[in-house]
């Protein structure tokens, strides 16, 4: 598409459709409103609050919320606003790059096996399977322990992509597989194109709302996954990542010292952000699937 | 409107049949509306139709898909479904309109009085169920004894009657045929010995050897009960060999309602010509013409008659007036400006 | 039940238990380092106390794992002492025995996870059920929105805010641990009633967070199975509408959910893991915990196969139910 410059009406016409979109679909657009209002904290914050804040020391320990610590400070003598800000990127980068190696992995393999069957069929899905039943957080503990010492955010989001895959590899293959007898596909089989020329010019296409319904979900597990490892400490130690905060408000027993400032505003965070991405998952699915709208 | 419609379910449509002319109706149906609220706008599925079934008669319902058929199945026996509703009309049941029960009344009415044969039959059986638990079901909520010899003897008798073997009662559906499985379908459908008995495509998806056997042993099985058949579907050589009288539905409306042989013979809407003509015969084999133009959206129906934007014969009028299901000839019922009212009849 | 149908569930546990136990063995090879080695030689290298029990754990270490033999004699040597149990000793309390801590660990566990996921299984496929049904009590609409909310918290986020307000600000239920501090762990009906109050609160972050996905999911299968033509003809049937809600709508719709549910269990117990934590409850997740926090890995390890082990275990035990609950799937199922 070239650029051509839109006129006013143009424009107008344009976010009234949008609008309209998002009035269909109320739930996708509560959550993209979510993760929106996510991605401005994260986004506006640091031109208000110094990255100072999230250092040891900064500030005298276990301060309650104050005029000058607006959210409190915890222990160690860290500002919980100065970690809500700078580690809710951290968290959802890792959420990002994990859920977007796990949704590659997943295409490839769920079109593969979908697409063409048998013995690759078997392999993958089986595959999938068998890691869906093992509980990846324990897997995910004995990688992180043995590659300890200095994890970085995306070491982090490497180690936590490894149990990506699962899911979106099993629905892209269902999906495919019912999609494998349909017209269009079995002429353009007819018609001469390679698999994977219909894989990428057929079946894509058509995938699309699964796909990225599928890419949120990965996003969305492998956030989970990856504030689980951390709560567990074992994660990047000198990160403020939600789930590191989440690990020293434990480590330091801060539920039993009656220091709320500290472990609810992670909390906070993550449910806005689990809550925003399964409405976005969900409400994607309603556009993949017509049939749930109706019940909904 | 709906005035001179009722008017005329008692005074045409209710007197006029084929075969056993002068015997009880049983079911009256009277200017029975069904619409389906969407977002544009009101889908009327099912637009003022009004018939009337004889003790031990088959009918005929055909039309093209959308027509408004299977509704009028679903509404007879009140399972319309939001956002469908039954807008308007009567059903006598032998006096008693079923439309206006409550749906406890209606429960009971259900297998009992009116039984329906869904469409699709093959997956009409629950598929975690044996099948003689599927039969004992039914008769636990309309207070019939379902333990001890009896009742054991009863289902036996049963599928006998439908052509199975007693041993089918202890199966799953997923063990029994296609065939098989549209029996005992059957079975279930006459076991509290119907007046009514609606059966909405009841062998589309079976082979044309087995269904010749089903409709046979559906016709058997009427005769000895009694029951009146709707048979719907729109496969006219099934309706040749099986129905007594047919309907033709278009757009939510009948157009005609004629006798089977006199319609074959001489369909008299233009679209009944259609739709026979349509029909391949041994002598120009394989010839399936079909009809020009596309069904008419029902969101937003022509005025006047809705077939004229594909009829042949099409006339000012056609554009502007609703033409009335009227007897046109003797014991024929045609919606068509073409032909003037038969007088002196009934 | 076919014989085919039963060595297929059982392979695919098999196989299971195979990848459990080579995960602990290649992994830590992938890395290039012994981490166990390193681990042990760091101990001696802080020496104090202990240093003549660390060379007895290396000297023990050594011999039973037999590093100076070719690699996939090594890994034979492994299987064969997983499948017998064998995890060797702590390093950090050594030498007790890693299978003897399991073992003390894993009731605790097994019992809070196993009660919580099938009621939370129970519940929330009811109410997903009752969401999708036209004849729903309207308190099941007013339900369903917090409901859903809180499937979105994970279990042990949802513990600590339980903990913070039942338990430390009103106080009615203990903070932590799986039993009154003092008491020894025994079958009197006394302390089997204090266990079970202390279990309430992970319990119930384990349910109220899983209600809402069971629910969801449920629902999702009762819009399908509701089209189905079977209850079309149920509803012409004159059945009673309960009748029709139990028999055949839910009884067809809950059979996806339990294959749902076998696998999800690995998801549930990683929660659980973490609920323990929070709790500070004697099972094997906080076993696990102390573990990482002194890299004492024979007890990783040793805790990561039994999970997964416990794991396969329960989802060959659904497997073979679910033949009975649907008459068809030794047909369908390849």
């Amino acid at each position: 598409m070239t650029a051509v410059p839109l006129s006013l009406e143009q424009a107008q016409d344009r976010i009234g459709r949008v609008l309209r979109g998002l009035r269909t679909y109320p739930m996708l657009s509560a959550g993209l409103m979510l993760i929106l209002l996510v991605l401005l904290i994260s986004l506006i914050g640091p031109l208000f609050v110094p990255r100072e804040g999230v250092q040891v020391g900064s500030a005298p320990p276990d301060q309650r919320p104050s005029r000058e610590y607006l959210l409190g400070t915890d222990t160690v003598g860290r500002q919980i606003l100065a970690i809500i800000i700078y580690g809710t990127p951290l968290t959802l980068q890792i959420g990002l790059i994990a859920g977007a190696i796990g949704l590659g992995v997943g295409m490839i393999f769920g079109f593969v096996a979908g697409y063409y069957g048998g013995a690759l069929d078997h392999l993958f899905r089986g595959a999938a399977d068998v890691f869906l039943t093992v509980p990846g957080l324990l897997i995910l503990v004995v990688i992180a322990t043995t590659f300890k010492g200095a994890v970085s955010v995306m070491t982090q989001a490497l180690v936590v992509s490894a149990l990506a895959w699962m899911y979106p590899t099993r629905t892209i293959r269902s999906q495919v597989l019912s999609m494998r007898e349909r017209g269009y596909v079995q002429l353009a089989k007819l018609s001469g194109m390679s698999g994977p020329e219909i894989i990428v010019k057929e079946l894509m296409p058509n995938l699309l709302p699964y796909l990225a319904a599928s890419f949120v979900s990965a996003v969305s597990a492998a956030i989970l996954a990856s504030i689980g490892l951390e709560a567990l400490g074992l994660g990047p130690q000198n990160e403020p990542t939600l789930g590191m905060t989440i690990y020293w408000s434990l480590y330091y027993t801060s539920v039993l010292r009656n220091l709320w400032w500290w472990w609810s505003p992670p909390i906070v965070m993550i449910v806005i952000i689990f809550v925003g991405l399964f409405l976005i998952s969900a409400g994607l699915d309603q556009v993949a699937n017509p049939r749930l709208r109706r019940a909904a | 409107m709906s005035d001179t419609s009722v008017r005329l379910g008692k005074t045409e449509v209710g007197a006029v049949g084929g075969r056993g002319d002068g015997t009880e109706v049983v079911l009256d149906v009277r200017d029975l509306r069904v619409s389906y609220v969407t977002p544009r706008g009101p889908i009327r599925a099912v637009n003022g139709v009004s018939f009337a079934l004889r003790r031990g008669e088959a009918f005929g319902l055909v039309g093209e898909s959308g027509s408004g058929k299977s509704t009028i199945a679903l509404s007879l026996m009140q399972l319309i479904k939001p956002p469908g509703r039954i807008e308007g009309g009567q059903a006598l049941l032998d006096g008693t309109d079923i439309l206006a029960l409550s749906e406890e009344e209606m429960q009971r009415v259900r297998l009992a009085e009116i039984a329906l044969i869904t469409q699709g039959a093959m997956n009409s059986l629950n598929p975690v169920m044996r099948i003689r638990e599927q039969i004992i079901d039914a008769w636990k909520d309309h207070g019939e004894p379902v333990n001890g010899r009896e009742a054991e003897e009863r289902i036996h008798h049963l599928l006998r009657w439908v052509g199975l073997q007693p041993e089918v009662a202890r199966m799953y559906p997923h063990e029994l045929s296609g065939g098989m499985k549209q029996r005992a379908v059957i079975a279930i459908a006459i076991s509290l010995r119907p007046k009514v008995i609606i059966a909405d495509e009841p062998t589309s998806a079976l082979d044309v050897v087995v269904q010749r056997q089903i409709m046979q042993t559906l016709r058997r099985i009427q005769r000895d009960l009694g029951a009146a058949v709707i048979l719907i579907g729109h496969d006219m050589g099934l309706m040749a060999q099986f129905v007594d009288r047919l309907g033709v539905m278009y757009a939510g409306k009948l157009v005609e309602v004629s006798p089977i042989r006199e319609m074959f013979r001489d369909p008299i809407h233009p679209y009944s010509q259609l739709l026979i003509a349509s029909l391949p015969s041994l002598a120009k084999k394989g010839q399936f013409l079909g009809i020009p133009g596309l069904p008419p959206s029902l969101l937003d129906p022509p005025l006047g008659c809705p077939f004229h934007p594909r009829c042949p014969y099409a006339m000012e009028r056609c554009r502007v007036e609703v033409p009335a299901l009227e007897l046109k000839r003797p014991n024929r019922l045609v919606a068509c400006h073409l032909y003037e009212r038969e007088e002196g009849q009934a | 039940m076919p014989l085919g149908y039963l060595l297929r569930r059982l392979t695919v546990f098999l196989l299971i238990v195979w990848v459990a136990a080579s995960v602990n063995f290649f992994i830590p090879r992938l890395s290039g380092a012994d981490p166990v080695r390193e681990r042990l030689l760091q101990m001696a290298a802080v020496g104090g106390t202990g240093t003549g029990t660390v060379e007895e754990v290396v000297k023990s270490y050594q011999a039973k794992f037999g590093l100076d033999k070719p690699l996939w004699q090594q890994y034979l040597f492994y299987l064969a002492d997983m499948v017998r149990f064998d995890f060797g000793v702590s390093i950090t309390r050594f030498p007790n025995s890693v299978a003897g801590m399991i073992l003390d660990a894993l009731p605790w566990t097994l019992v809070l996870v196993t009660v919580a996921t099938l009621m939370a299984f129970a519940i929330g496929s009811l109410f997903g059920a009752l969401v999708a049904w036209p004849r729903a009590p309207r308190f099941v609409h007013v339900l369903a929105p917090p409901l859903l909310t809180l499937s979105a918290i994970p279990y042990y986020l949802l513990g600590l805010i339980l903990v913070y307000f039942l338990a430390f600000t009103w106080r009615i239920f203990p903070l932590g641990g799986g039993y009154k501090v003092g008491t020894q762990p025994s079958w009197s009906w006394a302390f089997i009633q204090d266990a079970a109050y202390h279990s309430i609160l992970p319990a119930l972050s384990i349910i109220l967070s899983g209600v809402g996905f069971w629910a969801l999911s449920m629902r999702g299968m009762m819009v399908t199975t509701q089209g189905e033509d079977y209850v079309t003809f149920a509803e012409a049937k004159g059945l009673r509408p309960r009748r029709i809600f139990l028999r055949y709508a839910l009884r067809n719709a809950i059979l996806p959910q339990t294959t749902a549910l076998a696998l999800a269990l690995g998801h549930v117990v990683s929660g659980a893991v973490l609920v323990e934590i929070v709790f500070g409850y004697p099972g094997v997740g906080n076993l696990l915990y102390q573990a990482i926090r002194t890299f004492d890995y024979p007890i990783i390890y040793g805790v990561t196969f039994m999970v997964i082990v416990a794991i396969g275990l329960a989802t060959l035990i659904l497997d073979l139910l679910l033949p009975v609950l649907d008459p068809r799937i030794t047909y369908h199922r390849t």
